[in-house]
């Protein structure tokens, strides 16, 4: 196939970014976008080019280090994948494809399609997690689960930190992958002796660090590749409530 | 190099007891005066740099990734390995200590693998304290299953992101401790070197992946957590940025680097589609359960595997080894896998894999059941081969997937060098010469959680403390031989790309220090690794400069240690001149053509001291004694 791509190319951080054009011979159908583009890079490197700046690691859709917006949309046109997972016969010969960045005030730029997404790190850092010394734990089969809650939190564990439903919103908000991670562990008892405080202290993480309100476009949902429910929004916004009406004090830093 | 492997006396089941009883300990009110640094921060390290937070110490944890939660544990599908017996089926610490030890097909230590096996238990009960939504019984206990050919079920796990689960569970409790103050995290921090003070290893050298600084950290002892190096064959299930570097430049200033031709090759991954890729996925080894192995009967038949008859298929596993059939252990079903492509039987559009046929277990169960079982792994599938394995066979392929050797470590997990610890796939432990499934995520977190932390305390309570910093004059030359080293790969501006080197590199290791190896092969592979190695350094291009980000020039450092790692470990396998579990040398074969291993002459680690590029190395020897698991033959017919 023969395409033709347009791609974000920016130095640095500072730098003022564009799109540039490049045409593309040879690309096989069986090929990965990952694999597409590292054939546009060996191009380019011949031709005496920068090479296009691009994250990606496991390229089989489980590190979420990989991310870019393909054709206007999150990890590109196919459902329940990321970039890496996206194979190229899903196009066709002669496309043009239009390749960017993920755009978030909060996910800034550092090289091409590079973005820091360090912001995700500093939500989970305000409570996304239990408090539990190594080796204090008590047997694994003391408390039992019902299968039913263990399922649901596994559900919500399953978001792999992308930061597409960022790059979705038009609100740019983080909502989702705050909501997973608390709902995650609100499903379990372990994760109840500080739910409330984890609510409160996540929002207003994620509202520190610049990402968006929820308005409930629900464009996260759709892009997320792990299928992630908007629902855990709501059950996230329910524990903020909470929160607040028993005077739950915020502590982020 | 001297190599006391330090194992406590006793009876084998107090050892451990009686090491952490021994340990000298740190008043709580001084640890936060000892600097750790932890590189790394997969199962391993992030277990290691978080319990060390928790402790008290100063930590300093390091990653190349953009978070730490991004670290290749993440990738790991099957399970974790634990003798709760929760099942009842007589599972015991004693019987996942024989199993391993077996398993590794008597290459490695008594005593490590007891403890690994005995540490098992409270790495479970951390995991689900942490939140970790392991598979539950309806009943709400937790569930089991059996994995990798075990005869007893302790396999734990979160469907088939099991990896991911106990990641995220450990990068939880890091957060965590970098929330506190504890652990101060360094993301995009490549390690380039190790700083050695006075014989100890106080600090290394790092480079910015953004900014491309590249500065000193100086610390009390340093951790090395940083995973395997099947990224050796270019190919592998390992993610992209998996590299050797770290453990390759402590090998380069002293450290003893053991058993590198341990490595293990998958036998369930998806075969290549074509020359442009670059990474292989790997199919979770439960398909085997129920999917039957075959190839055609006829070398060369091209035809559709529907249009094949029944008479004129071979199932070839069941055929060899009936009583354990698609099951048989991984590096047994790879070689047999190998062996049929390289003789023509080879399917798919390039001839290179064998089917994995899913047909008569859709008749047996129906579809439904079958879909219950393995639709995400089927959909996987679908998704990047376009075909859909309901109707047609999944093609399978051997691929390298994890790392036995590593850098050697005594019963403490340090090296040679005092100060300097390796944990995980990193070091050389517990798996001898094959690991078996499930046993990874277990090993990482035993070192991560419950071992590491301890014996580091042991060593700072008697090492000095401070007194080095970045200006110090050892730091500085680190810094200054990485920077030649930057502008030497940045100045070659030759014509060909680092990956084209890369591949290469890859193609003659995994000819001939893969899945077989031979005497002529692995000198073969001795005289043109050199010649790639100048030619490398001679035509390399690395676009752009050391000033920012450059995805060239960072492939380009990790691949320049490939070159040198890859001549060490063809000189481990053609030294060790026989075969013992995945090191299979096609001169040392059983009657059933299974690895014979030569107990009168191998029964030890084989340690390498790197003497400079291009000189051939100096081997050691560890010897290891078997008083709990009797030497005896693998048979799995």
């Amino acid at each position: 196939m023969k395409l033709k791509l347009h791609i974000w190319r920016q130095a640095s951080p500072q730098a003022k970014g564009e799109f540039k054009a490049y045409d593309l011979d040879g690309v096989s159908p069986h090929m990965s976008f990952l694999d597409m583009l590292d054939l546009l890079n060996e191009q380019i490197l011949h031709e005496g080019g920068e090479p296009v700046a691009f994250e990606h690691d496991c390229r089989e859709g489980i590190c979420g280090t990989c991310g870019m917006v393909i054709n206007g949309i999150a990890h590109g046109p196919e459902k329940l994948i990321t970039a890496c997972q996206l194979h190229m016969r899903t196009f066709n010969d002669g496309d043009e494809i239009w390749i960017e960045p993920w755009r978030a005030a909060a996910f800034p730029v550092m090289k091409d399609l590079v973005v820091e997404r360090a912001a995700f790190d500093r939500i989970i850092q305000s409570g996304g997690y239990i408090s539990v010394r190594s080796g204090s734990a008590q047997d694994a089969n003391a408390i039992p689960i019902p299968k039913e809650d263990a399922d649901r939190a596994f559900d919500a564990a399953a978001c792999i930190g992308c930061g597409a439903c960022v790059a979705a919103c038009p609100n740019a908000s983080a909502m989702l992958f705050t909501a997973a991670k608390a709902a995650h562990l609100s499903y379990l008892p372990q994760g109840q002796t500080e739910r409330l405080q984890r609510a409160a202290n996540m929002v207003t993480a994620h509202d520190e660090e610049g990402f968006g309100n929820c308005t409930n476009h629900g464009a996260c949902q759709e892009v997320c590749p792990k299928g992630i429910s908007v629902d855990y929004i709501g059950r996230l916004n329910r524990d903020l409530l909470k929160a607040t009406l028993s005077g739950v004090e915020v502590s982020t830093r | 190099m001297e190599l006391d492997a330090k194992i406590p006396d006793g009876p084998i089941a107090e050892k451990w007891t009686r090491r952490q009883f021994e340990m000298k300990l740190i008043n709580p009110s001084n640890k936060r005066k000892y600097k750790v640094i932890v590189v790394g921060t997969g199962l391993a390290g992030g277990a290691a740099a978080a319990t060390m937070g928790e402790l008290g110490y100063d930590v300093h944890c390091f990653t190349y990734h953009d978070s730490p939660r991004r670290a290749h544990s993440i990738s790991a599908q099957g399970g974790i390995n634990a003798a709760k017996n929760y099942q009842g089926d007589g599972d015991s610490v004693f019987r996942l200590f024989y199993d391993t030890v077996k398993g590794g097909d008597f290459r490695s230590r008594e005593a490590n693998v007891y403890r690994l096996a005995e540490l098992s238990l409270n790495i479970i009960d951390q995991a689900v304290a942490q939140g970790v939504p392991f598979a539950r019984e309806y009943g709400g206990l937790l569930d089991n299953r059996s994995f990798g050919g075990a005869q007893v079920s302790r396999t734990f796990y979160a469907r088939g992101q099991t990896g991911q689960q106990l990641l995220l569970g450990c990068y939880q409790a890091l957060e965590r401790q970098i929330h506190e103050g504890a652990v101060k995290m360094y993301n995009r921090h490549e390690m380039m070197d190790v700083v050695i003070v006075d014989g100890r290893a106080r600090g290394i050298v790092t480079r910015h992946l953004v900014t491309g600084k590249i500065e000193a950290h100086m610390a009390d002892a340093v951790v090395l957590g940083t995973g395997g190096y099947s990224n050796v064959f270019f190919l592998s299930t390992n993610a992209k940025a998996c590299n050797v570097t770290s453990i390759w430049r402590a090998a380069k200033r002293g450290a003893g680097f053991a058993n590198p031709c341990f490595t293990q090759i998958h036998p369930t991954c998806i075969p290549q589609s074509g020359e442009y890729q670059s990474k292989l996925t790997l199919m979770s080894e439960s398909l085997r359960n129920d999917g039957r192995i075959w190839v055609p009967k006829k070398a060369g038949d091209d035809r559709r595997a529907g249009d094949i008859p029944e008479s004129e298929r071979d199932y070839y596993l069941e055929r060899l080894y009936p009583s354990f059939g698609n099951l048989s252990p991984r590096d047994i079903a790879s070689r047999r896998a190998k062996e049929l492509v390289d003789a023509g039987h080879g399917v798919g559009p390039l001839n290179n894999g064998v089917y994995l046929d899913f047909r008569d277990a859709i008749q047996r169960l129906g579809k439904g059941k079958v879909q219950e079982r393995y639709g995400n792994l089927f959909q996987m599938y679908e998704k990047i081969t376009g075909e859909d394995p309901y109707s047609v066979p999944m093609r399978i392929f051997p691929a390298p997937h994890y790392t036995m050797g590593g850098l050697w470590v005594d019963y403490d997990l340090m090296t040679n060098i005092p100060g300097l610890f390796a944990i995980g796939e990193a070091n050389f432990s517990d798996h001898g010469a094959n690991r078996l499934g499930a046993s990874a995520l277990m090993q990482g977190l035993a070192d991560g959680y419950f071992i590491l932390p301890l014996t580091v305390g042991n060593y700072l309570a008697e090492a000095p403390r401070g007194g080095v910093d970045p200006d110090h004059p050892a730091a500085r030359d680190v810094i200054a031989e990485t920077t030649a080293l930057q502008e030497r790969l940045l100045a070659a501006n030759g014509k060909r790309s680092v990956d084209s080197f890369h591949m290469e590199l890859g193609r003659i290791v995994w000819d001939h220090c893969g899945m077989a190896r031979n005497d002529s092969g692995l000198k073969e592979a001795l005289k043109r690794i050199p010649e790639l190695r100048e030619e490398f350094w001679r035509d390399v291009k690395v676009p752009g400069s050391g000033a920012d980000l450059n995805q060239s020039l960072e492939k380009a450092g990790r691949v320049a240690d490939f070159m040198e790692f890859a001549e060490i470990m063809c000189w481990d396998a053609l030294t060790r001149d026989e075969s013992c579990g995945a090191h299979y040398r096609e001169e040392h074969v059983t009657e059933e053509g299974e690895a014979k291993r030569d107990d009168e002459n191998f029964l030890h680690g084989a340690v390498w001291e790197f003497k400079g590029a291009g000189e051939e190395p100096v081997r050691h020897e560890e010897p290891l004694h078997f008083e709990h698991v009797p030497l005896s033959q693998r048979s799995y017919k």
